[in-house]
């Protein structure tokens, strides 16, 4: 069953309607906050935990565990930093959440610092996102204002919020590598542990979380865990931005359940594939660095954290890229592997030059002036990137590559017998 | 094997691979920053200014910017700054800028270098007067034409990225994801996006930049947002109301 309209968080998702406070709170943001903050501390988390939130931006970790690691009494002033880094190809959901509802989240941001005994929140949004970073600077001002955040707010909790942001570095949307850049350095993420919660921003406690999933927390704090729960399926939890993105006829971002039946989701907001199933090749589900799923298994599968990481792919940011029978598969995923060639913060071996290798073999392999063999050593060098580096960019650049051999490999091989052929002929 | 050009820069074998042949020290410097050679190369351009200042309204919004993060911390305002130091200028960041907004955060001038050269919307040479088009080349964009939109830059701003149109008015470059992907393909000039591009909508919106009359951003078909064309599918009453 599909998600209704009065479940929906984001309700101004495409900016029909004002985005500024008084619209906000016309549709329920800011709306009695002050109840929320005097349930305590330890009740918030509690609630978050059994809304069975899991985080948007990509890992899906518990978000209301995660707050639990932060230390209750530190001298330290401790820290929440909202990762509005969004750069995963396929992904363009926290964008329309800040430029359409940007209270939604400043209010979570409110909630989630308290919840966490922080006082100060830097959001770190990519440089790209200019305009957005405007209406948010706006809107925050908007609610400094009005006394809703602030020193010596209504709310009785003294709360800063800075928009900070980047420069055109992916990797910064990796959390310690937004730490770093966060304090003025290269983008280079940092061996864990220590992990955030104990050493994070300035040495000092933090917790970043993603756009989405601080969000949703007002919504969650007034209606309860459990109605959150109550969507979706056991451990994959509430409602979901998806974001389709290729050869669909009618692209769109749009919020559902999450669970939602992959092609209930394209045909009842997307319009379809574009020239009907029939025509679809393979749709990666969860942004660029997810393996993509072929056709045959598309019929059957759910958007959801479990179903896709059984697939050996993975729900990622839920950012749906869809491939009609039209694409050319191998240079899909040779222009990801650029991607992230391009991204690549340079700091680990494997990743700095595995990234440029796997990009070259695929170049060839495109064209079929390869050898069979090179199939069997490209998923092999691919798998000693992934797993040996110091983040997870190794294992994101390595994941499309393994998911284009482990569905496609005939056509790679086809690529190659044509190529041989017609050089052989050449050659005659 | 490195090999040094005259230039000082050293160039791997490996770089080279896709290339061609090496074009050699007779290339400036700045010139050779083309998409797929030399891109983790970034440096200054040879030609600089002998100084920046930062205007007293950007010198006050920079003191205002510091006093974001706590003290001791302010080196956290560097992007900003240069970021600040790059609109003042004209699109691109100068040597003398990297140094000024090292003083000002007491920060040594190699680590300003270090950020400037990282973070490559930092433009280190010079961009077109009147537009730089950033034109996505992700795979969302790539699967519905971003292809034929860079084609449109070869042609009408110059065959190579990083290159001055002959008038000097415009550049190109291709980028890697903008988070538009469901508005794809589409370009960014300076803070704005155009979206949901053809060739012909590209060309008009480079009609609007020529004739100093911008064409509104956003879809260039007229969808709201990231909208389902043809309306909504969700919240149609949210959409009606706002209307």
């Amino acid at each position: 069953m599909a998600l209704q309209d009065k479940d929906r968080i984001f309700k101004n998702v495409y900016g029909f309607q004002d985005w500024k406070l008084a619209g906000a709170k016309a549709r329920g943001a800011w709306d009695n906050t002050k109840a929320i903050i005097d349930k305590g501390h330890d009740a918030i988390i509690n609630e978050v935990k059994a809304s069975g939130l899991r985080g948007r931006g990509g890992a899906g970790f518990p978000t209301g565990l995660k707050w639990s690691f932060m230390p209750k009494s530190d001298p330290r002033p401790s820290y929440l930093v909202i990762n509005a880094d969004e750069s995963e190809p396929g992904s363009c959901k926290d964008r329309e959440i800040m430029r359409h509802d940007p209270h939604l989240l400043i209010e979570g941001a409110l909630i989630a610092s308290f919840a966490m005994r922080a006082h100060v929140c830097y959001i770190y949004v990519r440089g790209e996102f200019i305009r957005e970073r405007e209406r948010l600077q706006a809107a925050i001002d908007e609610a400094y204002e009005a006394k809703l955040i602030g020193k010596g707010n209504v709310h009785g909790w003294d709360f800063d919020c800075y928009v900070h942001h980047g420069a055109g570095a992916y990797i910064c949307g990796e959390e310690t590598a937004l730490l770093e850049s966060l304090e003025g350095k290269k983008g280079q993420p940092r061996l864990k542990p220590p992990f955030p919660a104990n050493v994070g921003v300035y040495g000092a406690p933090t917790t970043v979380n993603n756009v989405e999933s601080i969000a949703v927390v007002g919504d969650i704090m007034r209606r309860g865990g459990a109605w959150f729960a109550g969507i979706g399926k056991p451990n994959n939890t509430g409602t979901k931005l998806f974001q389709i993105s290729g050869h669909v006829e009618k692209p769109c971002v749009v919020e559902e359940e999450m669970g939602i039946a992959l092609r209930e989701l394209l045909d009842r907001h997307a319009g379809g594939v574009r020239g009907g199933w029939d025509n679809l090749l393979a749709v990666i589900p969860g942004g660029s660095s997810m393996p993509c799923l072929p056709a045959s298994i598309c019929a059957d599968v759910t958007m959801d954290f479990d179903t896709l990481s059984k697939l050996k792919s993975g729900l990622g940011t839920a950012a749906i890229i869809v491939m009609d029978k039209s694409t050319d598969i191998i240079a899909a995923i040779r222009r990801i592997a650029y991607f992230y060639k391009h991204e690549s913060c340079g700091q680990c071996t494997p990743c700095r030059e595995g990234t440029g290798w796997m990009w070259r073999v695929l170049q060839r392999l495109e064209r079929g002036e390869a050898d069979k063999s090179e199939i069997d050593l490209l998923f092999d060098v691919s798998r000693q990137v992934e797993g040996h580096t110091i983040c997870a960019l190794g294992d994101a650049a390595a994941w499309p590559v393994q998911g284009l051999i482990r569905h496609f490999r005939p056509v790679m091989e086809e690529r190659i017998a044509r190529y041989q052929a017609a050089h052989k002929q050449a050659a005659e | 094997m490195p090999r040094s050009s005259a230039s000082g820069i050293v160039l791997r074998d490996r770089d080279n691979l896709a290339l061609g042949p090496y074009k050699g020290a007779a290339t400036p410097v700045s010139q050779r920053r083309g998409k797929h050679n030399l891109m983790a190369v970034r440096r200054l351009d040879p030609n600089q200014p002998a100084s920046f200042a930062f205007t007293p309204e950007n010198a006050a919004w920079a003191k205002e910017t510091i006093a974001k993060y706590p003290p001791g911390k302010q080196a956290s305002a560097v992007i900003p700054l240069l970021w600040r130091a790059q609109e003042q200028n004209g699109g691109w960041l100068t040597e003398p800028a990297l140094r000024v907004v090292a003083d000002m955060l007491g920060m040594a001038y190699i680590r300003v270098y270090e950020i400037a050269t990282f973070y490559t919307m930092f433009q280190l040479s010079p961009v077109g007067k009147k537009a730089h088009v950033q034109v996505c080349g992700t795979t969302p964009c790539m699967l519905r034409g971003a292809e034929a939109l860079v084609e449109v830059c070869k042609r009408r701003i110059h065959p190579e990225p990083h290159h001055l149109s002959k008038d000097g008015d415009f550049s190109w470059e291709e980028v890697e994801c903008m988070g538009t992907c469901a508005n794809a393909p589409m370009v960014q000039v300076w803070k704005d996006t155009y979206e949901d591009l053809t060739p012909e909508l590209l060309e008009k919106v480079l009609d609007g930049f020529a004739s100093g009359k911008p064409v509104k951003p956003g879809s260039q078909t007229g969808r709201q947002a990231s909208c389902p064309a043809g309306g909504p599918t969700t919240l149609k009453e949210f959409a009606k109301a706002g209307k």
